[in-house]
Order: structure tokens, then sequence, then C-alpha cells
């Protein structure tokens, strides 16, 4: 059972399937964040339904361009032989 | 003494016995000793052990309270795992090393006095670099010594700090450092964020980690750093500056993952960036901080210990541990990729999963501490977190482009480890309040809000979204990051450049200058004194002593014996001085 699940997750034929199930995914936790109840947050963010999904998004993105551009243009990355 | 048996002391013991057991015999008792452990961890009740007086100063090797009993349950329950999955290892050596490693970690954890802390301290520096040092490359052994460094210097800083600590206190008894800023202060509290590898400060944790060997990494991930946050808890709670340093690191640990391609070393900058929640919670200081802290350090040492375990799992049955020499070992090693997601849900904070209650605490409480900007960070963190354990590293090394290797699952006994180590990932997420109740303050804070798991959700699922988006930005390059090590690497290089080249020639110059100048005028120098004591001194010495030779033979002529040649010179003396005294009066 385990290997098929698995299976589900690696073959390039249920890419399409994967694909609608993680926005159906998607789609559900968004309409229940903003139907679930919410006490007073600490923040005033915390009170906009929605928020952990952008904030996500949102973060996801910068940590992926801010990292690169620090790693090629910061000089971080250099070629493995760097220190021989 | 019965009624207490230090565990550490269980583990030391088990280390002497190892060389003397093979084969079967021997891995019975790499069970036996770290459940012997487990059991007195168990059957162990508050109260202070082994205290006695060493060269006049109180010594106590065992307080046993809250705080300690939580570190010590994740250790030894972290010892039998990482010992069941390198039971089919062979080197007793690497074995002794990790007992070692275990038994010191657990000494600083009861330690009662500085000093016992400071041995724990030491012994743990050697016994883990040893697990460095046994994966016998020449990359593994470079980077065993640089890691060797590094702890040695925080040794002695740790030394240097404990003995001003103790002169300005009288007392050697390991407790909170009460005034802050002195140099005791410092000293310490910088030994304390070198071992938690706070940045700048981080760089031998994700230097040696992924040169270890594939079952010493594991070991290595669970009690160096957070030995260090048990420490950080007990002497500096609420010290500000750590609020900010551990949401630094925790954002630190994410930046350095997005560019990182070798495995291993990715998951060790994920230690970095977790141990960064265990920081900043102990800098918040309030009791739902530290709580949350030692949770943490607690989920996070089974979590991080599977991730390890999957990793090296990989790097076992591959021989490979570059994301870009790796892809597609879904087909052959189904188990090992359920296993090692496990880990990466904990590691992510998702509902159900170990991290979601633990990680979440230390959030809250910065969020009860009204830190609005501490929260964020951390929150990027967690998003960040799931990007990398959860999504980039399983994608390439299990999916993604196919490597064309079919490698089998691993042995039995590291699917075993990594299951026991997945049933607790899970069994904390679901039960939360075992943990709860081993916490050193009570709890009151319940994770499973409605509100909390949609928004989780949310930043996980919507973190995937951009992940599958922006794929093609994250795929692994073959590149090395240039961190803080750059600066003794290179140092070191500059060091030997400096000591061969300027500093050769410097000696050379200097030594020419004492040849040519110095020498030959203290030779001149040392000839003019020769000659003039030969010539001069001895001269005039001879010639004083010729002379009083030459009147003495006068006088002896002078002296005859005979009276009227003595009435004569008498007579003559007589008229000498009469016509003297006439010259002169007249004159």
């Amino acid at each position: 059972m385990i290997a098929r699940i698995v299976q589900f997750f690696g073959d390039g034929s249920h890419a399409r399937l994967r694909w609608r199930v993680f926005i159906a995914v998607l789609f559900v936790i968004v309409v229940a964040d903003f139907l679930v109840k919410r006490g007073h947050g600490a923040f005033f963010f915390d009170d906009f339904p929605g928020w952990g999904a952008a904030f996500g998004f949102l973060a996801c993105t910068a940590i992926i361009f801010v990292s690169k551009f620090i790693g090629h243009q910061g000089g971080i990355m250099r070629d493995e032989d760097y220190y021989d | 003494m019965i009624d207490w048996i230090h565990p550490g002391l269980i583990f030391l013991v088990g280390a002497l016995v190892l060389p003397a057991l093979k084969g079967r015999s021997q891995q019975i008792w790499l069970l036996v000793v770290p459940l012997a452990a487990l059991a007195s961890v168990a059957t162990m009740t508050e109260g202070d052990y082994g205290a006695f007086t060493f060269i006049g100063q109180n010594l106590l090797i065992g307080k046993v309270d809250k705080l300690a009993l939580v570190f010590a349950w994740v250790f030894t329950i972290m010892a039998v795992i990482g010992l069941v999955y390198s039971l089919h290892v062979r080197n007793t050596a690497q074995h002794i090393g990790a007992f070692l490693y275990i038994g010191s970690a657990l000494t600083v954890v009861f330690a009662g006095d500085w000093f016992t802390l400071l041995v724990g301290w030491e012994i743990m520096a050697f016994a883990s670099a040893y697990l460095v040092f046994a994966a016998n490359t020449v990359s593994a052994t470079r980077a065993g010594m640089r890691y060797l460094m590094v702890h040695i210097t925080g040794g002695v800083l740790l030394l240097g700090g404990i003995i001003l600590h103790g002169q300005e206190t009288g007392s050697y008894l390991f407790g909170p450092i009460g005034e802050t800023g002195g140099l005791a202060y410092t000293l310490i509290l910088i030994a304390f964020i070198i071992n938690a590898a706070v940045p700048p400060l981080n760089a031998w944790l994700t230097d040696a980690y992924p040169e270890a060997t594939v079952t010493g990494a594991v070991f290595l991930s669970a009690f160096t750093t957070k030995t260090a946050i048990y420490v950080l808890i007990r002497a500096y709670p609420g010290t500000e500056l750590l609020v900010w340093l551990g949401a630094v690191m925790a954002l630190y640990g994410v930046i350095y993952a997005v560019l990182e391609n070798d495995c291993r070393r990715l998951l060790a900058y994920h230690i970095v960036s977790q141990v960064g929640y265990m920081v900043a919670g102990v800098g918040i200081g309030t009791e739902m901080a530290l709580n949350g802290s030692a949770s943490h350090a607690f989920a996070h040492i089974i979590y991080k210990g599977l991730l390890f375990m999957g990793a090296g799992a990989v790097i076992h049955m591959t021989g490979r541990r570059k994301l870009t020499e790796l892809g597609g070992l879904y087909r052959t090693m189904p188990l090992t990729v359920v296993l090692y997601m496990i880990g990466a849900f904990a590691i992510s904070a998702f509902p159900l999963f170990s991290g979601f209650v633990t990680k979440s605490m230390v959030v809250a409480a910065a969020g009860g501490d009204h830190r609005a900007a501490i929260v964020l960070m951390l929150t990027i963190a967690s998003s960040g977190t799931f990007l990398h354990t959860g999504l980039k590293l399983p994608y390439y090394m299990f999916f993604g482009k196919d490597c064309g290797l079919r490698p089998s699952e691993p042995p039995a006994n590291m699917l075993a480890a990594m299951s026991i180590a997945a049933i607790l990932c899970i069994g904390i997420g679901v039960l939360p309040g075992v943990l709860y109740g081993l916490l050193p303050y009570p709890v009151d804070y319940h994770p499973y809000s409605g509100y909390h798991i949609t928004e989780s959700l949310s930043l996980l699922m919507f973190t995937a979204l951009g992940f599958f988006l922006f794929l093609k930005y994250l795929d692994p390059e073959r590149t090395i990051s240039l961190d803080t090590d750059w600066f003794y690497r290179r140092g070191a290089g500059l060091f030997m450049w400096i000591a061969s080249r300027p500093i050769a020639r410097w000696e050379q110059m200097i030594s020419g200058i004492s040849d040519t100048v110095i020498w030959r005028s203290l030779n001149f120098t040392a000839n003019v004194s020769l000659v003039s004591d030969l010539k001069v001194v001895d001269a005039i010495v001879n010639g004083v002593a010729r002379t009083a030779l030459r009147c003495g033979a006068a006088m002896r002529k002078v002296q005859s014996g005979v009276v009227s040649h003595y009435a004569g010179a008498m007579i003559g003396g007589v008229l000498a001085c009469i016509a003297l005294y006439v010259a002169l009066w007249t004159g």
C-alpha cells in the first residue's frame, strides 16, 4: 500500500490528477480558514482570514529569490573546488 | 548512592566493556546499555545526588529536576534509536565514540556544578569529533580538525568564564548567571552560543556534520546543540540578545538551505534554523517560552534524527550525497520515502506531527510577549523549513530527474530505527499532553484550535504552491556556499602564508643581520677586549708585579745585616732631611 501511495506522487502519469487534488486541497483549506472561529489574536494580522495563505506564498517566493540573489550576486556560491 | 545511577555512567561503563565484545554479543550490548540508561531515567526522582567537596569547593554530580529530566528522556530515547540505526556497523571505535558522546551529554544535563559541566562539555567535543574522523576521508579529517579547533576554543572560553564567575560569586554551583555584561558572563555566553551554532559561530556544524559517518551524523544532530540549549535555559533565561540572535538564526539557516546541494548539509542548515526557535525562546524567557524551547528541543531531536537517518540511508545505499547526483529513488525505496516524509512533516509543523505542538509554543510565547517582528521572522522560517526539508530535499533526492540508480531499501535495523522515530513524531503530535507533562513549568497551551490548524495548513500548502510554481529556480547547483568558516579556512591559509613568507623573510633578515652586523661587531669587540686584556691589563698587572719584584731585589741588597751600614744609612738619612729642610726653608 505504501509503495502505491509513493508511486502516485512519483509517476509522471498522475501529474494532472496530482495538480487537481492539490488545487482542491488549497481551496478547502482557504475556505476553512474563512469559516473557522477566530479568537482575538495577539496581532492585527491574526484576524485576517487568508493571512496564512498569502503570507506562506509570499514568504516562499521571497525566500527562493532573495536567497538565490544573495547566493549568486553576494559571492556566497562558489565552485566545489574553491577550498582545494 | 544506590538510589540514583547516573545514566552517563552507564554509557561510560558500557563503552569500557565494548572492546571485549564481538559480533552478536556486541550488538546486544549496544541495545542493553541505552535501555538501561532509559530505565534509569524512567525511575529517577527529583533531588540532589552525588554532592561532595573537592579542594574546598562544593560539587554536585547529579542535580535532577524537571528540566534536566526532559532532556535526559529525549537523550536516552535518541540513544536507543541511534544505536538501533548503527547496529550493522562493525567498527567498535565508532560505537565507543557514540557511547562517550551520549554519556558526556548526559553528564552536562545532570551537572549541578560548573566543573562537572565543563568535564562533560570537553568529553563531548572530543567524542563527537571522533564520529567525524571515523568517516576516514580527507575532507572528513580536515573538517574534523576544524570542528575540534572551534570546540577547544569554546572549551577554553568556558573554563576562563567559569573560573572568573567562581571567583566573583564564591560558588561553583551551576545556575543562572545573575549579573549581566561582566567578563565571566560574556565568556560563558560565547562558549554556549558556539555550541548552539548561533551565527556567525555556526559554521563548525554545517562544515563537519555532513562529513561524519552515516550513523555518526545521526548522533551529532541530536546532542551538541541541544545540550547548549539546555545550559542556556539554565544560565541565561530572558537574555534579550538571544531573542534576536535566535530569530536571525532561524532565517540564516533557511537562506543557506536554498543554496545547498549536499543533502546532509541542507539538513544541517535546518538544525541551525530550528535551534534558532529554541534560542529565541530562551531569550524571551517567560515560562511558556522556556517550555516551548525545551519541548521543541525534545521534538527536534527525534524528527531531525529521523531526517538524518533518511538521508543517511540514501547515502548508505547509493554512496552519493549531492542532490544533483540523486533523484528518482522513490521507485525502489518507498519505505524510506515515507519515513523521511514523516520527519519532514514533523519539522514543518503539520498538524498531528510533533513540530506542530512544540514550535507553535515558542511562536505563541513570542506573540504573548507582543513581539510582532519576531513572530513574523519565525513564521517566514517555518515556511522555509517546509520548502527545503519537506519539498526541495525529498523532491530532488527521491523524485524529480531520474538519476538511474535503483538502490534497495536500507538494512532492517535502519528501517526499524527510523520507524521508532516516526512513531514518536506522530505520537507527540497526536498526544501532546504526555510531552507537556514532562515540561519544567505547568502548560496552559492548546495547539489544536481550529484557527491554528487552518492558519498552519494555509501557510504550509501555499508554500508548496510557491515551490511548484518556481520549481525550476530551485534546481540544486554544483556549488558550495561560503559561510563564516571561510574566515578560518582562508584565514588559516593566510596565517600560513604570513608565517612562510613575510615572517620567515623577516626572521631570515634578522638572523642575517645578527650573522653579519651583530655577530661581526661582537667578534670585533671580543677581539678588542681580548687584545686590550692581554696587552694593556696584563701589561699593567705584570709591570706592577715586575716593579715590585725589582724593588724587592733592590731592597734585599740594601738589607746587608751589617750594623755600621745601617748606622751609616741612618746618619745619611738625617743629613739628607736636614739638607732638605734647609733647602726648603731658605728657598
